[in-house]
């Protein structure tokens, strides 16, 4: 029902209004405005802070690999899968332009668009990402396999360009996964130590791709907050267990260089400098967790529960031996924990920057609706995430508690200069 | 029928555009005449939209009569037949019928907006026919539906269209086909939310058309861009013709509401822009 209130007095719509006055309800003060002589002006734009004068908490957009890969871990993700509708190529590269000047602005804690004030249209900026911190917030752009071809057809123009990597994930041993969570064309994932800055992120960026994409999946995840934790020891997972001790060091470059960034040779040029990324929703069965004994849940994961310390030992890092054995001849750390079956030899390592979710009740049963949105990034997913998947697949006793629900792999485009954007090197 | 949202006092003629364009009189001699004629174009192309919505009522007020005509004579397979056809022409015209705020519940309002022994019109009478699958007993909604039909035919003489009214109307009829025909809640009895949904979109598309001569001045690529996701909206609808009419809303496969909803999306947004054409060149 409309609530009719003919009055003349409220409202912009409603009476003559002056210049001044119209500066005034736009809540412009001390800022040069100007207006042109013809009503309310051409476009009334100013350059459009969201908060004064920060420049903390910000990491850079530009740089030869993009950040959100081995940025140090943010609080808050907002991750969303797209689908593009469009079927032109240009529309899309202009997307990815549009992409690359907003994800510039909101990481540098800017609004998006240039301010207008005409009362007659939407406003450019969602806002509510106004007077917020730049919250070390990070956008980081890939490329699915559909992106290249789908059902034979290629689509763009691309075809030739998809790396050999590039594709959908072998299917693994007790997979349950739902076309819903699965794939997509493009990825956009938004870290930052705010929920709120990294949804508005992805939100006006997906506001920008109306009508050339749509949103296949999302998802949002969190972890332990470098308030709640100023030590920023390893966070732990839903399970109650710390998750990333054996990650590679992203401060030690020749590692990433190994580990994580594609160099030249390993595939088509246009990737090196990128990565790939894997995604993975795994849903945990967290009732049946919460009823199994402690050693138990110790001997599944191979590690301590409150130290995180593999079995036998005493700290997080001591070294890890998976032959040692008890009195009686049998291995410390069972084969078949999580822990001993991700390392295999040792040789293949994946960076993991994953985030728990907790997306309310499964009405289906009642139970939470709660696991982890395991994100990895490697060079070579054959010869890194595919076989640990494979080990894990087979016999994790962490099986039990879990299921693979979704599954994605993307290929996150290499960084961006000023004046560049991204996807250049694919497009080009 | 529209949720609950603070109405443009659109019987008020004079709109922030021409306040500004006679703030500005005498100071600017060029200036201004560009404005007046860029005003005196919005303005011909709203006496054009008000001929479009009244024509549009009096068609609503002729198909509303045969509807309550069969309702009362008990020919409630004939009520069937003409009650979507008959509610199109109101929902193209929603911008402008809806305006009266006392009358738009009486002729539109769902089970749940209204008190329950104020409910009446439009969707009172679907409850009848198919649910119960009677028009006894409804007689009386028949004839108070028409009679407030006919008030806002007379009423709606008196609207004066203001350009507002037509850049907040046409994103307005998308946001009706997005909060409740693409959900199926608005004909929940009849399932046939396609009519209203394809009504809404014609309605949007008119003010398009209205305004496209003015958008083409200010963003040539804009307009174009509309025109083609209008298109594409019309192209999936096509896909669920049946007849002259549509298929039930209940035939609707979940990922084909989910394409629906999204088109409509993908239309409205550019389709937001259109306030462009308010601004001084």
């Amino acid at each position: 029902m409309k609530e009719n209130t003919p009055n003349a007095e409220t409202g912009l719509f409603t009476k003559k209004v002056s210049r001044r006055n119209m500066l005034k309800t736009a809540g412009v003060g001390g800022i040069g405005v100007v207006i042109g002589a013809s009503g309310i002006g051409g476009l009334l734009t100013l350059s459009d802070t969201r908060a004064k004068g920060q420049t903390k908490d910000i990491v850079p957009f530009y740089g030869s690999h993009q950040a959100g890969i081995t940025t140090e871990t943010q609080d808050n993700l907002y991750f969303a899968s797209l689908e593009v509708t469009t079927d032109n190529r240009s529309d899309l590269i202009q997307l990815f332009k549009d992409w690359t000047g907003a994800a510039a602005q909101m990481t540098a804690g800017n609004l998006v668009g240039e301010a207008s004030l005409n009362p007659n249209m939407p406003p450019r900026d969602t806002g509510e990402a106004k007077e917020l911190s730049p919250s070390n917030l990070t956008i980081t752009f890939g490329v699915g396999p559909t992106l290249f071809s789908k059902d034979g057809k290629d689509r763009f123009g691309l075809k030739s360009k998809k790396p050999a990597e590039l594709k959908d994930l072998p299917k693994f041993p007790l997979d349950a996964l739902e076309d819903s969570w699965c794939g997509g064309d493009i990825c956009i994932q938004a870290c930052a130590d705010d929920l709120q800055v990294a949804f508005h992120a992805v939100r006006n960026l997906v506001r920008i791709g109306r009508g050339k994409t749509i949103i296949h999946w999302a998802q949002t995840g969190f972890q332990r907050t470098k308030q709640a934790d100023s030590e920023k020891t390893t966070p732990r997972n839903l399970f109650g267990f710390k998750d990333g001790t054996g990650n590679p060091d992203t401060n030690d470059g020749s590692e990433m260089n190994e580990h994580v960034w594609v160099k030249a040779g390993d595939g088509p040029d246009w990737l090196v400098g990128g990565s790939y990324m894997v995604v993975r929703r795994i849903q945990m069965y967290i009732e049946v967790w919460d009823r199994t004994i402690l050693k138990e849940q110790e001997n599944t994961f191979g590690r301590h529960r409150d130290s995180g310390a593999p079995i036998g030992k005493k700290n997080e890092f001591d070294r890890v031996d998976l032959e040692a054995k008890d009195s009686n001849g049998n291995l410390i750390i069972p084969e078949n924990s999580h822990m001993s079956l991700s390392r295999g030899d040792g040789k293949a390592k994946i960076l993991r920057r994953p985030y728990s979710y907790a997306d309310g009740m499964d009405p289906k049963t009642g139970s939470f609706n709660a696991g982890l949105l395991f994100i990895c990034f490697q060079r070579n997913p054959s010869k890194q995430f595919i076989p640990i998947q494979e080990r894990l697949a087979k016999n994790d006793k962490l099986n039990e508690y879990i299921v693979h629900r979704g599954s994605a792999m993307f290929a996150c485009l290499p960084g961006v200069k000023k004046g560049g954007f991204i996807g250049e090197s694919l497009f080009g | 029928m529209k949720k609950a949202k603070a109405s443009l006092a659109v019987l008020l003629s004079t709109s922030l555009l021409f306040g500004c364009a006679q703030e500005n009189e005498g100071t600017k001699p060029a200036d201004d005449k560009a404005k007046q004629k860029s005003v005196s174009k919005l303005d011909d192309v709203s006496n054009e939209y008000r001929e479009y919505a009244i024509n549009e009522i009096e068609e609503f007020v002729k198909a509303t009569e045969e509807f309550t005509a069969a309702v009362s004579a008990g020919d409630s397979k004939k009520a069937k037949e003409l009650y979507a056809p008959a509610r199109m022409h109101y929902e193209r015209a929603e911008p402008i019928a809806e305006v009266f705020g006392d009358l738009d519940p009486k002729i539109d309002a769902r089970k749940g907006d209204v008190k329950d022994e104020e409910w009446g019109g439009y969707h009172r009478i679907e409850m009848g026919l198919w649910q119960e699958n009677t028009t006894k007993g409804y007689e009386k909604y028949a004839k108070q539906l028409m009679s407030d039909v006919n008030l806002l035919r007379a009423k709606v003489e008196t609207v004066e269209v203001t350009p507002d009214l037509l850049i907040t109307g046409a994103v307005d009829l998308l946001n009706e086909v997005s909060t409740s025909k693409v959900t199926g809640e608005e004909d929940r009895y009849s399932h046939t939310d396609l009519y209203d949904f394809v009504a809404n979109v014609e309605g949007a598309e008119k003010i398009f058309e209205l305004l496209t001569p003015a958008l083409k001045e200010k963003d040539a690529k804009l307009a174009e861009e509309i025109q083609q996701r209008f298109d594409e909206v019309y192209a999936l609808l096509e896909k669920h013709k049946k007849g002259d009419g549509y298929i039930s809303y209940t035939d609707l496969k979940k990922p084909e509401v989910k394409e629906l909803s999204q088109a409509i999306d993908a239309l409205a947004e550019p389709l937001s822009q259109i306030g462009i054409v308010t601004e001084g060149s």
